[in-house]
């Protein structure tokens, strides 16, 4: 049934969502206003902006861990209610769990599933060897560097086969080589995967290297600014395309609007 | 390889790397081998002095006692047995009441803490309650207890118990309040139920914070059983000092004493123990 809806209705989509938060202290602010987008099966979608603008905002409401408090954010062609199971989600900071195993941490999700441990581990085993993790299973995340624990966090989201695949600044925390290198694999990760990205980032190279679309966001109160189609051919490497002729125009475009907004913000 | 005369001159070939290990080991090793000497040293020149002062009564022996003394005190009550019977007995029902009375402290500390932790209205409301009877002085408790429950191991239990299971519950609560927000949210795109999060993430999260309280509790839970005997008992070490300090013995006092800093070591020992072999996977800098 998913199979029919999804062909034609998009993945995501937001219709004219505002969202205002009510802090602890009981002050109220406005994260995002009348921001609409749409993400199609299959797509690769970026989202830039200034920081604090409310990119994550859109994240949270799609995992249904934040309500719009106007418009409708739909998953799959239904209303966001709860956490969906076809959702992974990559963080920014570091969310593996540090008393698991590197393989208990990427079993977690079948496990969590009702999986049986054996079948867990099977699957989990299959994930390592994908991301080059096989010889670390037994490893606490705390022995691995940086990069690796992410390689663990992406593993652990793969497992779950998300039909969408959402990213918080995945890459931020990583020195600029191993960044390029998580940015390569997620890539192909994803191609075999074929489901639906939406990565939010700061780094508007990162943003136009990845995706199909990148939207950029206004400063805070949020809304959509500008969409930009990436016409770069796939498969892309991510450390040679930043240096097409193509791509450096796209970035020029691109920062001159955002330029505008950070100024703001 | 290339520059053998360069490499050899600043001394980065294996052999002469080799002798560099060797010497810093041997630092090491005198460094580790001074440090126990000293100690030992420092042990030597306390009880030497104080043996010293009470022989040549510099310090009243009678109100200060002597490490000889004390001493024989120890060997008399292993030999002959106490006013109350054989010194084993007198330490197993001290350590019955203490165990007793930190098991059902840290086990409800624990559950109380996890569930206050993971409700936000509960612990608001209760935080302010427990922040008060976190600064009353519980030990006076002890008197209610042997009022209410007699002479008997039970009281005693009772005192270790709110000893213990205030600092328990204060650290589990605030462990699972600091479990990371985004190792939660994790957890639950990554689909786990509820209770899942509650077992999988908060407790393992909390628990560093929960054995750190352990290791203090345990002491208090001690200092709860030896002051209910103090208050009122027919068995135990607090009764033993009691006796002792009734008989004007301050060696017995000393004695006691000591008996009950060997039950806490071993205790602490097989605490670090546990917490070691919970916590293997936090990195070793801790």
């Amino acid at each position: 049934m998913n199979q029919v809806v999804s062909q034609d209705a998009p993945v995501i989509e937001f219709r004219s969502v505002s969202c205002r938060f009510i802090s602890p202290d009981g002050k109220a602010t406005i994260a995002l206003r009348d921001f609409s987008m749409a993400v199609a099966k299959g797509e690769f979608v970026a989202i830039v902006g200034p920081t604090g603008c409310g990119k994550s905002t859109t994240l949270s409401m799609i995992t249904g861990l934040l309500k719009p408090t106007t418009g409708e954010v739909r998953v799959m062609g239904a209303p966001v209610d709860g956490i969906d199971p076809r959702i992974g989600f990559v963080f920014q900071a570091d969310a593996v769990f540090p008393w698991r195993s590197v393989l208990d941490n990427v079993a977690a999700g079948p496990l969590y599933r009702g999986r049986s441990k054996s079948a867990a581990h099977d699957e989990a085993n299959e994930w390592l060897r994908r991301v080059g993790l096989e010889k670390f299973g037994k490893h606490y995340p705390h022995q691995l560097s940086g990069g690796m624990r992410k390689r663990v966090a992406l593993a652990q989201t793969f497992i779950n086969k998300p039909e969408i695949l959402l990213m918080d600044e995945p890459f931020s925390a990583l020195d600029m080589q191993t960044r390029t290198l998580m940015q390569d694999e997620l890539l192909q990760l994803w191609s075999a995967n074929s489901g639906s990205v939406v990565f939010v980032t700061h780094d508007l190279e990162e943003a136009i290297a990845l995706a199909d679309r990148v939207f950029v966001l206004s400063a805070r109160p949020a809304t959509l600014k500008k969409v930009y189609e990436i016409d770069l051919p796939r498969p892309r490497i991510t450390s040679e395309v930043r240096y097409e002729p193509r791509f450096i125009e796209i970035s020029r475009d691109i920062w001159r609007d955002l330029r505008e907004e950070v100024q703001i913000a | 390889m290339a520059t053998p005369e360069y490499a050899l001159q600043a001394g980065f070939d294996s052999a002469s790397l080799a002798t560099v290990e060797r010497i810093a080991q041997r630092r090491l090793r005198q460094r580790h081998a001074l440090i126990i000497a000293l100690r030992v040293l420092v042990l030597v020149v306390v009880l030497g002095g104080w043996e010293m002062g009470g022989r040549y009564k510099w310090i009243d022996p009678f109100f200060f006692s002597m490490p000889s003394a004390i001493f024989a005190q120890i060997v008399d009550w292993f030999v002959n047995g106490t006013s109350q019977g054989p010194l084993l007995q007198q330490v197993w029902v001290t350590l019955e009441e203490t165990g007793i009375g930190f098991l059902i402290g840290a086990v409800g500390g624990i559950v109380c803490g996890v569930v206050l932790g993971r409700n936000k209205l509960l612990s608001d409301v209760f935080s302010i309650y427990i922040q008060i009877a976190n600064s009353i002085p519980r030990v006076v408790l002890g008197s209610v207890f042997v009022i209410a429950l007699g002479l008997g191991m039970a009281s005693k239990v009772a005192l270790a118990v709110v000893m213990v299971f205030f600092v328990v519950f204060g650290n589990a609560f605030q462990g699972v309040r600091e479990a990371d927000r985004y190792m939660i949210a994790n957890a639950q795109i990554l689909g786990a139920s509820k209770r899942q999060l509650t077992t999988s993430v908060v407790i393992p999260s909390a628990l560093s914070w929960i054995l750190a309280s352990l290791h203090v509790s345990f002491g208090f839970a001690l200092v709860g059983a030896v002051v209910g005997e103090f208050l009122g008992s027919k068995q135990g070490i607090g009764l033993l000092i009691s006796t002792a300090q009734g008989a004007f013995n301050a060696s017995g006092v000393f004695a006691a004493m000591i008996v009950l800093a060997v039950v806490a070591l071993t205790a602490d020992y097989l605490l670090t123990a546990l917490e070691k072999r919970l916590l293997k996977w936090r990195p070793a800098a801790f």
